[in-house]
């Protein structure tokens, strides 16, 4: 085989984590009688084991193989469907997945779960198929120096697209390749249809090769032809086959090509130290959205030329031409908002991606915690950027854990409440105001405000005695450490949970909070911005220079009362704000951005800011506009800097730098300004 | 370029890497640069301070949609600044370390030439005490009686305040 094939591996796990989704989304749906998701499981299957094979995948393959042959038994009736062995395919689902996230990293793999439920698939086979596919297995593991195979295709082979000469030569690769051809069933020359395969060859291989590899080779073809596949134990055995045309192919110096090689790792139980997990860098795109994005680029052509004609015309001093020119310029605008939108659109997918887990995760959680769980899913097809997607998925789930685990009552409880047995838990996805919004609501107990406090005082996180409004008693659950779970269960309620669920929200620019009622539920709300690539950013002005705060943390800004601005110390400044008081952090001194004259006090402007829920004052010399930036880092040709979280490139094209607004306020927090240049009398700014 | 074309692929024959040399003016010193390293030459460009950076760290600019850091090399090696001018140039070069590969403006003086040395011809930098910070010269030469004093590159842009950080995107 001359095809690199390790190109396409990725392409193949891929493929196959989409057909573990969808083998288990159907799995989940199944009901007797229903031959169209068991014949979905079925396809889903196969193609992972023919994959697994071609790839050099033995034990996915051998292992689907089971499953295969279980799901095929289901399909034509020969055994029932039934709740045991849909639990065993979800949990054979699960080893596959494992296996294949094995062989993605190159990590280790714990077999023990894998061989227990390979056998129990073994034993829910028909007795006939278990006998078969044991001698499979037991039978891969022969190692001979010498093996002769008996190779007969069937006649329409050619038509689906196997070639008898690629397989020698795959054969070939694995050792020293003797062939010999039987042209026996050939007909006469006048009715020889040239599309068919009439020849049947008989290979004598020698070399050190496992049946396996051997079979292997033959795996596209074995629906399709004949093959034996046999020991040779004396030399010069089976050659009375009548000999016409003869062959022998010197397989390559390097045999440990692509099929070979992985078999190899396996086999002797060796594995590379596992690979730090590289996010998948493909990604795939409905083709609607690629035809619209050439339609645009082609839009786009037209009006380039359109605009140089227009120049021409400026050129001969037409009068016409400036007009055409300013509204080639607006169509040339309009164009390129819209293929901007279109390409981020391409960085889109819908939400579907993580919700399509949850529906496995309460059918488990359901069943471990004796709890009738009913899942509702609303707005899969909301669209949010890749990266956001694959990063908000850890958070959702734990959500959703919490809702069932804490949220939902047992069904005796619901009961005696007057509430139907059955609880329930809603995702809801929908866009609003550039953002997108994740709602995870449960009908159950609600937060128990009483027990929180209490545990709250007891942990320390509130005084006791200290009255708080129920809002600021939901805000505990997100403190560090907090966890009002009577006993700790596998589910949740380390209490490490929450407050991570916050935080790497917020990594995302995004915020969530929880309301709820006792005895009717809770609803956490998450928002999220649509992509992390572009934000919302308003522009302000510092001595001359311009810089971007993103829109979402800023609170108001203020025009300076001199009254409200008071120090302490003489060496922090604070702001009076509506009874409350601000620090204020001069973004000239905490910039270093000292090129021009300070501006007086009074032409200032202050920008409140909001994040880990602190407060803070910037104080800038103007406020300029807002408009949507897009986020380069510094990370790429730099380093990171404290208190930027990047920089952009402007209309005009100079750079401008993105405010990180918890990093300004940590700045604060260990800034001692020299507040010199408050004084009126004292003018010693530098 | 007295050098002829033989010796580089001479030298290129050899295995031996980064034979050629752009050299540029900094204060009327002659310095070297592999010339694998440079992208372009630009003109200076006014740039975007960066806060609380080091005094050599002119800011950032935009080149072509990349944030790209400039550092002015006067500066760097403790010598008198300059005013920029007309003839101010910006280097831009790619700095290699075990991480990753960064972009960054170099602003020198002047841009000289071109030379193909041979790196036999390299003389280490003689021990100058703490007056210069040796560990950025990789060698002298000497070329048409002129001293080159070739610097690496590499050194020079991932040290200090420069040096590169793992990636956290």
């Amino acid at each position: 085989m001359n095809i690199d094939i390790s190109q396409f591996t990725q392409t193949f796990l891929e493929e196959s984590f989409e057909g573990l989704d969808i083998m288990e989304a159907h799995l989940l749906e199944l009901q007797s009688e229903d031959s169209e998701s068991i014949d979905a499981i079925f396809r889903a299957a196969h193609s992972i084991k023919g994959g697994a094979g071609t790839f050099g995948f033995a034990e996915v393959g051998r292992f689907t193989h089971g499953v295969e042959t279980l799901l095929d038994e289901m399909r034509s009736g020969e055994c029932t469907i039934d709740e045991p062995k849909k639990t065993l395919l979800l949990e054979a689902v699960d080893c596959i997945r494992a296996m294949l996230v094995a062989a993605r990293d190159g990590s280790e793999l714990d077999t023990g779960p894998i061989v227990d439920v390979s056998n129990r698939v073994d034993a829910a086979l028909h007795s006939h198929e278990l006998s078969d596919t044991s001698s499979v297995v037991e039978t891969s593991q022969e190692q001979c120096q010498q093996w002769e195979i008996q190779f007969t295709p069937e006649v329409d082979i050619l038509r689906t697209g196997n070639d008898p000469a690629r397989i020698l030569r795959a054969l070939a690769e694995l050792g020293e390749l003797e062939v010999s051809c039987n042209v026996d069933a050939l007909p006469l020359f006048e009715v020889l249809d040239p599309e068919e395969c009439h020849l049947a060859w008989t290979v004598t291989l020698s070399g050190d090769v496992a049946r396996e590899a051997i079979a292997e080779v033959f795996e596209w073809v074995e629906d399709q032809a004949e093959i034996k596949i046999e020991p040779v134990r004396a030399e010069g055995d089976g050659s009375a086959l009548i000999t016409k045309s003869e062959a022998t192919i010197h397989p390559e110096e390097d045999t440990n090509g692509a099929v070979s090689a992985p078999i190899e790792n396996k086999g002797s139980g060796e594995q590379k130290p596992a690979r730090a997990r590289v996010e998948s860098g493909s990604i795939r795109v409905n083709t609607d959205k690629v035809d619209a994005l050439i339609n645009m680029v082609g839009e786009l052509v037209i009006t380039q030329s359109m605009l140089s004609q227009f120049g021409e015309q400026l050129k001969t001093g037409s009068k016409q031409g400036i007009e055409n020119l300013l509204e080639g310029l607006s169509l040339l605008e309009r164009n390129t908002r819209e293929l901007q939108e279109n390409v981020m659109s391409i960085r889109m997918l819908p939400i579907s991606f993580v919700f399509n887990r949850f529906p496995r995760l309460i059918y488990d959680l359901s069943d471990s915690l004796h709890k009738n769980i009913q899942l509702k899913l609303t707005g899969e097809q909301t669209e949010l950027d890749k990266n956001v997607l694959e990063k908000i998925s850890d958070p959702l789930v734990h959500l959703v854990r919490n809702s069932v685990d804490h949220g939902i009552e047992p069904p005796e409880v619901r009961e005696a409440a007057g509430k139907s047995t059955t609880g329930t838990v809603h995702l809801n996805a929908f866009h609003r105001g550039g953002n997108i919004v994740i709602e995870i609501s449960d009908d159950g107990a609600g937060l128990n405000r009483a027990r929180i406090m209490d545990k709250a005082v007891e942990r320390g996180l509130v005084a006791s005695g200290q009255v708080l409004s129920d809002e600021q008693i939901n805000e505990l659950i997100f403190s560090a450490g907090f966890s009002t779970a009577q006993e700790l269960s596998d589910v949740s309620g380390r209490g490490v949970g929450m407050d991570v669920v916050r935080r790497n929200i917020k990594s995302l620019g995004g915020s969530v909070d929880v309301s709820s009622q006792e005895g009717v539920g809770s609803k956490f709300t998450i928002r999220l911005p649509l992509t992390l690539s572009i934000l919302d950013g308003q522009l302000v002005e510092v001595s001359e220079g311009s810089y971007v705060i993103p829109l979402i943390s800023i609170v108001e800004s203020v025009q300076i009362d001199k009254k409200a601005l008071k120090t302490i110390a003489e060496k922090r400044l604070v702001y009076k704000l509506r009874e409350e008081y601000i620090p204020v952090l001069s973004l000239r001194d905490a910039l270093g951005a000292t090129t021009s004259e300070r501006r007086s006090i009074d032409n200032s402007l202050l920008v409140v800011v909001e994040a880990d829920g602190a407060r803070l004052a910037l104080l800038v010399d103007d406020l300029l506009g807002q408009q949507q930036v897009v986020i380069k880092a510094l990370e790429t040709n730099f380093k990171k800097v404290e208190g930027l979280s990047g920089a952009t490139i402007l209309g005009d094209g100079t750079v401008a730098l993105i405010l990180d607004v918890s990093g300004l306020i940590s700045l604060s927090k260990r800034s001692t300004e020299n507040l010199n240049w408050m004084r009126p009398q004292g003018h010693a700014a530098a | 370029m007295t050098m002829g074309q033989a010796n580089v692929s001479e030298m290129a024959a050899n295995g031996g890497e980064g034979e050629q040399y752009l050299t540029f003016i900094l204060a009327g010193e002659e310095y070297g640069i592999d010339i694998l390293r440079v992208q372009e030459i630009r003109g200076w460009t006014k740039t975007t301070a960066i806060p609380n950076g080091p005094a050599y760290l002119k800011g950032v600019i935009n080149l072509r949609g990349t944030i790209v850091p400039i550092i002015d090399l006067r500066e760097r090696f403790n010598m008198d600044a300059l005013e920029y001018g007309p003839t101010t140039v910006v280097i831009v070069v790619r700095a290699v370390s075990e991480s990753r590969d960064r972009i960054m403006g170099i602003v020198v003086d002047a841009v000289s030439d071109v030379y193909s040395l041979h790196l036999s011809e390299l003389q280490p930098p003689p021990d100058l005490g703490n007056v210069v910070d040796e560990q950025f010269l990789q060698g002298l030469v000497t070329v048409d009686e002129k001293m080159i004093i070739l610097l690496d590159i590499d050194l020079l842009l991932n040290a200090g305040a420069l040096a590169v950080e793992k990636l956290s995107a």
